[in-house]
């Protein structure tokens, strides 16, 4: 069998199910390649047990630097050697340091105390889709708004400048984007931050961008680390959390059984995280792997990955291994999922996970509560998926309700 | 038998799993999230959510040790 290109496209009709040759792979073939954008062929592990075992191994490295790396795309192998040493590109004890340095509005009382906030975010959404036409586009009523919102209020960042971010972080992390779009989308989104954070050293509030601004004023911080950091949070959080929560609704709205379920137990707390956990499981929307680069040779599955290979990660693959969750092509609310690989695994696991939980938590406990009759309002087969970027999502989601 | 909690402090990179699923068990400390040991021996009704806290941390800190 040649050997197969990657990102893989999902066949149609299943939208929500990995490619038929990660499943193939998962079962059949655990450390076999893959073919990237550039033509090399880095490893390729999709087995839950494996990406639990080598993404917290010491002889793998995230340092992009390195030759060899399998970079996502061309725009991000482009930019890999101008970016300074962050959480996404260093390796224990360095990245540990400044992990800790960011992690802090992502703690889980802070993000805990956020929860009220969310809420009425959330619930004045809800207010003005139900005030307004009939039928809606569920993306751009609630899907784009709630983590733009939340994540512009956390940094503290104006919200009228949305448009603007929505359509710069896009570019940033679309595989349709060119090298250069890319790049310069990038580079407006860290202009702007830059000289937000400026703002914020002289007239400090309650944000991140603030607290940000003491780091690097106290020296435990580069200025412009701090521009890259304030970057990645504004992408990371944003196009994910608004991509869970309109593909979750759509997902449930085709079991309708597991969306029932939802909607009567949405007072309570346990079960709700619980089908949280299983949608991220169920969707894994970051569908472009994870990529590591090894630092010594590694045997496994009586193969030897060796010092200065590629490795990709499939999320999808160990979130979808029958090994691990049976059944798993089916969404099961009250399975036991905690244990997903939705957010990665080992020491680079998301730093926004908390948030996304608690915003997921609030935005499927409120939408079916408050508009029970939810229905999609034009076929399956007609809803937009968008598959090109890092995550999956939907370009629209058309829904209606009776009154 | 019982449970010993063991928690390797310099690999915790506060995700603040622990504190999530075992909230009686572990906190995060305020400066910068990372983990703290409320009780390194769990009652017996605690050992499934002190082995969930083991299981979900991304960066393996936390052991339990049979003892």
């Amino acid at each position: 069998m040649p050997t197969p290109e990657y990102p893989m496209a999902r066949e149609s009709g299943c939208p929500f199910a990995p490619a038929p040759t990660v499943r193939t792979m998962t079962r059949e073939e655990p450390a076999g390649k893959v073919r990237i954008w550039d033509g090399s062929e880095p490893w390729f592990i999709t087995r839950h047990a494996d990406q639990r075992a080598l993404l917290n191994d010491p002889r793998i490295s995230i340092d992009e630097h390195r030759d060899g790396y399998p970079h996502m795309t061309r725009g991000r192998a482009e930019s890999a050697p101008h970016i300074p040493p962050m959480i996404t590109n260093t390796d224990p004890p360095e990245h540990t340091r400044l992990r800790r340095t960011v992690n802090g509005p992502f703690m889980v009382k802070r993000v805990e105390a956020l929860r009220p906030r969310i809420q009425q975010v959330i619930d004045s959404l809800v207010d003005d889709l139900l005030a307004g036409p009939n039928p809606a586009d569920l993306v751009q009523a609630v899907g784009l708004p709630v983590p733009t919102l939340v994540i512009t209020q956390i940094l503290g960042v104006p919200y009228e400048d949305h448009a603007f971010f929505q359509t710069n972080s896009s570019k940033t992390i679309s595989h349709e984007s060119t090298p250069q779009e890319a790049r310069e989308a990038g580079q407006a989104l860290g202009q702007y931050l830059g000289a937000l954070l400026g703002q914020k050293m002289k007239d400090p509030a309650e944000d991140v961008l603030s607290e940000m601004g003491a780091r690097v004023a106290a020296g435990e911080m580069g200025y412009e680390e701090a521009v890259h950091m304030a970057t990645a949070i504004l992408i990371a959080g944003h196009e994910t959390s608004a991509s869970m929560i309109s593909l979750g609704t759509l997902a449930l709205l085709q079991n309708p059984d597991q969306l029932a379920l939802l909607r009567d137990r949405s007072d309570d707390p346990k079960f709700v995280a619980n089908a949280v956990e299983e949608l991220l499981r169920y969707l894994t929307i970051v569908h472009t792997g994870i990529r590591r680069i090894a630092n010594a040779d590694i045997e496994l599955h009586g193969v030897t990955i060796k010092d200065g290979d590629g490795i990709v990660f499939d999320l999808s693959g160990a979130n979808w291994d029958e090994t691990e969750f049976p059944g798993a092509d089916r969404l099961d609310l009250t399975r036991p999922a905690r244990q997903h690989h939705a957010f990665g695994y080992g020491v680079h696991q998301c730093l926004g996970q908390s948030l996304a939980r608690v915003e997921l938590q609030v935005a499927y406990s409120t939408l079916y509560r408050r508009i029970p009759t939810l229905a999609l309002a034009v076929p399956f087969e007609e809803v937009p998926f968008a598959m090109e970027g890092v995550a999956y999502g939907l370009t629209s989601l058309p829904v209606t309700w009776s009154a | 038998m019982s449970l010993k909690v063991e928690f390797d402090e310099p690999k915790c990179v506060a995700a603040g799993q622990c504190v999530m699923v075992a909230p009686d068990l572990f906190d995060q400390r305020d400066e910068d999230g990372v983990a703290i040991v409320l009780d390194d021996s769990p009652s017996p009704d605690q050992y499934d959510e002190a082995r969930e806290a083991a299981a979900v941390c991304p960066a393996a800190a936390i052991r339990l040790v049979e003892g």
